[in-house]
């Protein structure tokens, strides 16, 4: 019974990774570069909800306004800061990223200072059935993020601006020569990604209304974990990776022994997938060349 | 005069002018005229420098990005404050901070060679993830720490070195720590590093043992940053883990950035001064505006990696970089440049005269040995 109440509880962490996991691999795939930056943006999001609810009082007003404003923000730092640096190396871009992520928290605590807000987005009580006990968060976050995957997985599959997607992360010159406009594609990533980032951010206060600069931090590098272990540019493997350590932080977080360790489970199991498989579980292996 | 003028002068400067502040602060300390917050924040800036030097061989020289240079650190504190807590009773106090700088780095190395190991399989943006999931788990392991062996949440009490001259040891070893990377640097094993930066397949191509290499600059980097840690545990009266997340790893980072990637006199001044700034800053701002100063590091870092970086800015670069502008003012003398006065006759050659001399010219068709194409026209 217990067993069961974990695996739920970890699907529900894990597709909220998933959804984060997703905006990383996806942009990693398609601008070649690591946002780290991503994380932040869901602490944004979570901002944006509790100023939203606290004019309006409505949740779902409140996930609207965020993801409006994660995109414009994803697309506005795409502009201002990666693409500048497109063709330049790649440790650049990563440690620009890596500013703009310190500019949003710290931009973030200078308007909303350091004190935790109280965002309680919705009280959806337990659901008592066969003698377990089950949030009702947890199914819809779990039942949301999977149509969310589901309508991006169709998304990239069958739609014409999908398939420009892929061929963009396939080899970008060769797509460009065919008449996609690469600009466009690599902002439009961005504003999926960070669409995604602010429903990860909606799950997530939904779990625990506390909300502070360093909300998307810890999560973020998570979501980030879970992409380089599912293989970073792969979209189902972004999706394996977020349910996987969902699951092993649940599973983990029930055993006294081990609870305190659960970060250290986390990381671990990544170096170990890494050095088994140095592209990740579904990662396609490059071949380098001079 | 010849002798000086051949001497590459960038590589000794850092020394002298860290041999010359060691010298003037410890007789100014001995003086009696620094108070015991200067004293502070020189070992924080001596602590600085060297976590900037030993991070700056992976990232600026190596070319790898790591960033979980603050997780040995960690390993160096503890080790260090531990042996500290343990063998002072025993040995009394030099003796202890001589093992425990040797423990602590050591320790840190082994650490440093096993996060090398991925490193030879994975790179870039992999290696970053595994150093950074790597300073997680070492914080994570010490935090949770029982109580008796390393203190766990709330840190271990070390006794701090309270002789004021623990900075004149700790810039002595910054000292050592600069001797080492220099002369490591600009060796010829400084030169096959320097090559896997640039082109690792070709780098091994020329026959560089890169596994060797990125294993020796991954093993040099965390020493120092372990004895940089047991400083720390010396200079402070806790060791806390919380310290050494993933944010000090980035401050670390950002040292190095804004020195600029591949010099090592650049991470020096960077360190210094962003450690300087940290701590006078902190008395300045307090409570919200302190977050000024992340805002303000973050936009400095963000402009200048665009700015060093961005391809739609080389020509702009080329226009006005710096030591372009010095040379403008500098006086350029055409009349004082000599030509090189080489002594043919002491270059020792393979070829003798006669042989030259032997050689059957044919009168009919003149042998031209410089004769260019454009001539020819």
């Amino acid at each position: 019974m217990k067993l069961i109440e974990t695996l739920i509880n970890g699907l529900s962490m894990g597709s909220t990774y998933a959804m984060i996991a997703l905006g990383y691999t996806m942009v990693y795939g398609i601008a070649k570069m690591l946002n780290f930056a991503h994380g932040d943006i869901i602490m944004v999001g979570g901002y944006m909800i509790f100023v939203t609810m606290s004019a309006t009082g409505n949740p779902i007003l409140g996930l609207l306004a965020a993801v409006v404003f994660c995109v414009i923000l994803g697309v506005a730092i795409e502009k201002v800061a990666y693409k500048p640096l497109r063709g330049a190396s790649p440790l650049a871009v990563l440690i620009t990223a890596i500013g703009v992520s310190y500019l949003l928290q710290s931009t973030a605590q200078i308007i909303f200072g350091t004190a935790s807000k109280m965002v309680q987005v919705a009280d959806l009580g337990n659901w008592n059935i066969a003698g377990l006990t089950i949030p009702i968060y947890t199914l819809v976050t779990l039942g949301c993020s999977m149509v969310i995957m589901t309508v991006l997985t169709l998304f990239v599959k069958y739609t014409k601006t999908g398939r420009a997607m892929i061929a963009v992360s396939e080899d970008k010159g060769a797509a460009q020569l065919m008449g996609i406009n690469v600009n466009k594609i690599i902002m439009i990533t961005f504003a999926i990604g960070s669409a995604l980032a602010a429903f990860a951010g909606f799950f997530m206060l939904m779990k625990s209304p506390s909300l502070t600069n360093t909300l998307g931090a810890m999560p973020g590098i998570k979501a980030f974990t879970a992409a380089v272990i599912g293989g970073i540019g792969s979209i189902p493997g972004a999706m394996l990776g977020g349910i996987l350590m969902g699951v092993v932080e649940a599973i983990s977080l029930t055993i006294p022994a081990v609870a305190p360790y659960t970060d250290a489970i986390e990381f671990i199991i990544l170096i170990i997938i890494l050095l088994v498989r140095p592209t990740g579980i579904l990662g396609k292996k490059r071949r380098e060349k001079v | 005069m010849a002798g000086l003028k051949n001497i590459k002068w960038k590589k000794y400067v850092s020394y002298v002018v860290l041999a010359a502040a060691t010298v003037i602060l410890a007789v100014l300390s001995f003086a009696g005229a620094l108070k015991s917050s200067d004293i502070y924040l020189l070992e924080k800036v001596a602590i600085s420098i060297m976590l900037a030097v030993s991070l700056s061989m992976v990232v600026g020289f190596l070319g790898e990005l790591s960033l979980g240079h603050a997780g040995f650190m960690c390993i160096g504190a503890y080790l260090g404050g531990k042996t500290a807590v343990l063998l002072e009773p025993v040995l009394g106090e030099f003796p202890t901070l001589f093992v425990a700088l040797i423990l602590g780095g050591i320790i840190a190395a082994v650490f440093g060679i096993v996060i090398g190991l991925p490193a030879l399989r994975l790179r870039g943006d992999y290696l970053a993830i595994v150093t950074l999931a790597f300073g997680e788990i070492v914080r994570s392991v010490f935090m949770n720490s029982s109580d008796e062996s390393f203190g766990g949440s709330l840190g271990l009490d070390t006794p701090r070195f309270d002789k004021e001259y623990l900075f004149i040891i700790a810039l002595v070893l910054v000292l050592g720590c600069l001797v080492v990377t220099q002369n490591l640097i600009h060796s010829k094993h400084g030169r096959a590093i320097t090559s896997i930066r640039d082109n690792e397949i070709a780098a091994k191509a020329t026959g560089i043992n890169v596994t060797k290499y990125k294993l020796i600059v991954f093993c040099v980097s965390s020493f120092f940053a372990g004895v940089a840690g047991v400083l720390y545990s010396y200079s402070n009266y806790t060791v806390q883990s919380a310290n050494f997340d993933y944010n000090y790893s980035i401050e670390i980072l950002v040292m190095v950035v804004l020195g600029g990637m591949g010099s090592i006199n650049g991470s020096i001044i960077a360190a210094a001064l962003i450690t300087f700034l940290d701590v006078k800053l902190q008395t300045i701002l307090t409570g919200n505006l302190a977050v000024l100063q992340d805002l303000f590091y973050a936009l400095i870092l963000i402009l200048l990696v665009i700015y060093n970086n961005a391809p739609a800015l080389r020509g702009f670069r080329e226009k006005y970089n710096i030591s372009k502008l010095f040379a403008r003012f500098k006086k350029h003398n055409p009349a004082t440049v000599k030509d090189d006065e080489a002594k043919w006759d002491r270059v020792p050659t393979k070829i003798k005269m006669d042989e030259v001399l032997s050689v059957d010219v044919q009168v009919t068709s003149p042998y031209t040995p410089d004769k260019s194409p454009k001539e020819e026209k």
